[in-house]
């Protein structure tokens, strides 16, 4: 407890991360830009302060300082309110998510299940963007979101719950959808152990929630030009910019809490908030540095290409692995039989996803060329 | 380029063909290419290019100076292979006139011709893998090794981009002293260079899964189309203006001729890198086997006088066969001069290629022909 009345402790504790989150997204383009620079043997930003360390608030500024544009043929209200729209959920799933046993705005009972609701909503802020603008790029790239949500957002919830049907606590028994509780349960041994398949799962679908290579379709720069972004400018552009910098620290926190145990593994539960803050740091550290470096490493997917990855393979495996745990948890087999049978999943699904892309590449395309009218 | 509403069969909405305009300014267009994509969603259903941005007259301008003059106007239609560009025009020159260069110059253009290629190769490579979605990590590698390649035209011409350096007859001035080391040091970075591309892009799941079977032609088709170069050779036709019709000195040097079986992306992708380690090979032998001597024909008059008659000259640029087609009505300036630009006939079957594909693969489609628009517009 921070303050004594319960709202105003609410009220402080959400001040504080309404005031952390920029800060980490300033730092976090920083270090973004830093880390593109040494893999495209670049510096990266070196002019404002010692290793261009101030580049982030400088940038800020600018962007605050901006004109804020909007198009004379746009939708007025559709087109101002997008970028709220985008930013407001994200903050909003920051509620719930704890960072250490006791670091948290609200430990609600169902807070993985207000996490993922809430950022679902993002996507009505994506496609009202890529209407309002009144732009064609936008347009494209709003449904690209649009298409690309529902594709990933299933297989996503799914390995959520994979996790959710195993969280155990001595207390409440196996099944928790209160993220602490499935945090405690990794004091030994972390999630990832158990359920390889839906860790997998879990991130490639954040990486499509981000938008990030492979899976930057709705934003890609060299089709749509930034897509839903395309007209916006100043401070609405930088949110829409916050939102997905945050949504990174999101996803990273949840996948470090869902699977990597957390502020837990590898110390045992009640470790003390002093070891428990660099360790949970550590483990969302991981995760954001593994989506920037594939960011500048892979090229991007088809929308289509996405989707029948998401639908044909990550959908069916995510429920074969809630279908494993079910019958585990019934019939009361031992941990070890989840992790055999989630790491042969994984086996299988990386391999047959291995093959159709190269089977893809070995099967002989009859050359056509289209004629047409009046060109041939 | 028509918008109509129509019922699609099987749904009861009715749904409308949207025009998408792409560039001339947009991030995928290489210049100033301009298309009008008609998208039913995703899905093209027309492309409509248009061309002629970058349009400055250059076959005009050229017949307005004299055949020295000309040479600057070369290398500002195709200005990633400029050397090439002006071996052509020269050698056109040489052929009406009947000048024989010397040995060691034929040596020098050669080498920079072929540093030039892989040069404009490694264009097409950066600019490939940023079509394709890799954030500018293609791009910063391949402009490494291609600034190695600029600094050297720089040393032996004194410019980075027009270099204007090959003369009927031979070329300008001598190459600096130590031009046969700092060769061999650039060849080095560049095998490097290559296998770095080769590493990022080539195996890659992901790209092989957006350019296999994308706008595939067979070579009748490309032979229709009057497509040449490794557009052509994707194919899997070897034809090579080098090895079929050897012009300069090309006869002396040992080297593969890449094709591909498909004639898709993908296979204009892997000529264009395997190309790039074959004009390594050339620049080596070259290297090995260039003379000392002089650099300019002898006993030729200040100003160039070319015969009345007519010629045709074309050689092998990066894109494709590139040609100079000039008459001659005697005196100091040619009557006409037609210049022959590989990427537009490449170009012109973009529309074909990219109908019934995705909005996304139109944008590969046309990276893959790797156009230069002032060599497209003239």
């Amino acid at each position: 407890m921070i303050a004594d009345n319960p709202w105003l402790d609410g009220l402080v504790r959400m001040g504080i991360i309404a005031l952390a989150m920029p800060l980490a997204v300033i730092i976090l383009t920083y270090v973004e830009r830093k880390i593109s620079g040494r893999m495209q043997q670049r510096l990266g930003p070196m002019r404002v302060g010692p290793y261009g360390l101030f580049q982030g608030l400088a940038d800020t500024i600018k962007l605050l300082t901006k004109e804020d544009l909007r198009p004379q043929t746009a939708d007025r209200w559709t087109f101002e309110l997008a970028p709220f729209v985008v930013v407001v959920p994200v903050f909003l799933a920051f509620v719930t998510l704890p960072f250490t046993a006791d670091l948290f705005v609200r430990n609600l009972g169902l807070g993985l299940f207000f996490i993922i609701a809430v950022s679902g909503v993002s996507i009505v802020g994506f496609v009202m963007a890529g209407w309002g603008s009144d732009n064609k790029y936008a347009l494209l790239g709003g449904a690209r979101a649009a298409a690309q949500l529902i594709s990933y957002e299933i297989p996503l919830v799914l390995a959520v719950v994979a996790v959710a049907m195993i969280a155990y606590t001595p207390e409440a028994g196996r099944g928790s959808l209160n993220l602490v509780e499935i945090v405690d349960g990794q004091g030994r041994v972390p999630f990832i152990v158990w359920q390889p398949l839906a860790f997998f799962i879990f991130l490639v679908a954040g990486l499509a929630e981000l938008y990030r290579q492979p899976f930057d379709i709705p934003v890609a720069e060299s089709e749509v030009v930034g897509g839903p972004f395309i007209e916006y400018s100043g401070i609405r552009w930088s949110m829409f910019q916050m939102a997905e910098f945050v949504s990174m620290v999101l996803i990273s926190v949840l996948a470090a809490l869902l699977f990597l145990g957390g502020w837990n593994w590898p110390l045992g539960n009640g470790a003390g908030i002093a070891l428990q803050i660099p360790l949970i740091l550590v483990k969302t550290s991981f995760f954001i540095l593994l989506f920037i470096w594939l960011r500048f490493s892979l090229p991007r997917l088809r929308i289509d290409q996405m989707m029948q990855f998401c639908w044909q393979v990550l959908l069916p495996f995510a429920l074969l692995q809630i279908i494993i745990n079910g019958w585990v948890l019934v019939y009361g087999w031992p941990d070890w039989t989840l992790g055999v049978s989630s790491g042969a999943l994984t086996l299988v699904a990386g391999y047959l996803t291995y093959r159709a892309a190269r089977q893809a590449a070995e099967e002989p395309v009859s050359p056509r060329l289209h004629r047409v009218g009046s060109v041939l | 380029m028509t918008t109509e509403y129509r019922v699609t069969p099987g749904k009861d909405l009715e749904t409308i063909d949207i025009n998408v305009n792409v560039g001339p300014q947009h991030p995928a267009t290489h210049g100033v290419f301009r298309m009008v994509l008609t998208v039913d969603g995703e899905q093209v259903v027309d492309v409509d290019p248009i061309i002629g941005y970058m349009h400055r007259g250059a076959e005009k301008l050229s017949e307005n100076c004299d055949y020295r003059q000309a040479i600057g106007y070369q290398d500002r239609t195709d200005y990633l292979a400029q050397f090439n560009t002006e071996l052509c025009y020269v050698l056109a020159l040489e052929k009406l006139a009947g000048i024989e260069p010397p040995e060691r110059a034929n040596y020098i253009r050669v080498i920079l011709a072929e540093l030039n290629r892989i040069a404009s190769h490694y264009m097409f490579m950066g600019a490939f893998g940023t079509d394709i979605g890799v954030f500018g990590t293609a791009f910063m590698y391949t402009f490494r090794d291609r600034e190695i390649i600029q600094d050297l035209f720089e040393e032996v011409t004194g410019e980075r981009m027009m270099y204007a350096y090959f003369r009927a007859g031979g070329v300008a001035w001598d190459v600096p002293n130590d031009f046969r080391e700092r060769c061999r040091e650039i060849l080095g970075a560049v095998r490097k260079g290559i296998g770095d591309i080769d590493g990022l892009m080539t195996d890659n799941e992901v790209i092989i899964a957006r350019c296999r079977g994308l706008g595939p032609v067979t070579p009748e088709d490309a032979i229709n189309w009057g497509m040449t170069g490794p557009m052509l050779r994707a194919t899997g036709l070897a034809h090579d203006l080098r090895r079929a019709e050897p012009y300069c000195i090309y006869d002396r040097f040992e080297f593969d001729i890449p094709t591909g079986t498909r004639g898709d992306v993908y296979d204009r992708y892997l000529v264009r890198l395997e190309e790039m380690r074959q004009s390594v090979r050339i620049v080596e032998q070259a290297l090995e086997g260039m003379p000392e001597g002089p650099i300019m024909a002898e006993g030729l008059k200040r100003t160039l006088r070319l015969p009345e008659g007519e010629v045709y000259m074309r050689n092998e640029t990066p894109r494709g066969e590139y040609g100079i087609y000039l008459i001659s009505k005697g005196g100091d300036k040619p009557y006409r001069l037609k210049i022959r630009s590989p990427a537009f006939s490449n170009l012109s079957a973009l529309r074909a290629m990219s109908i019934g594909s995705y909005v996304a693969d139109t944008i590969i489609t046309l990276g893959s022909i790797d156009i230069v628009l002032c060599e497209v517009d003239r």
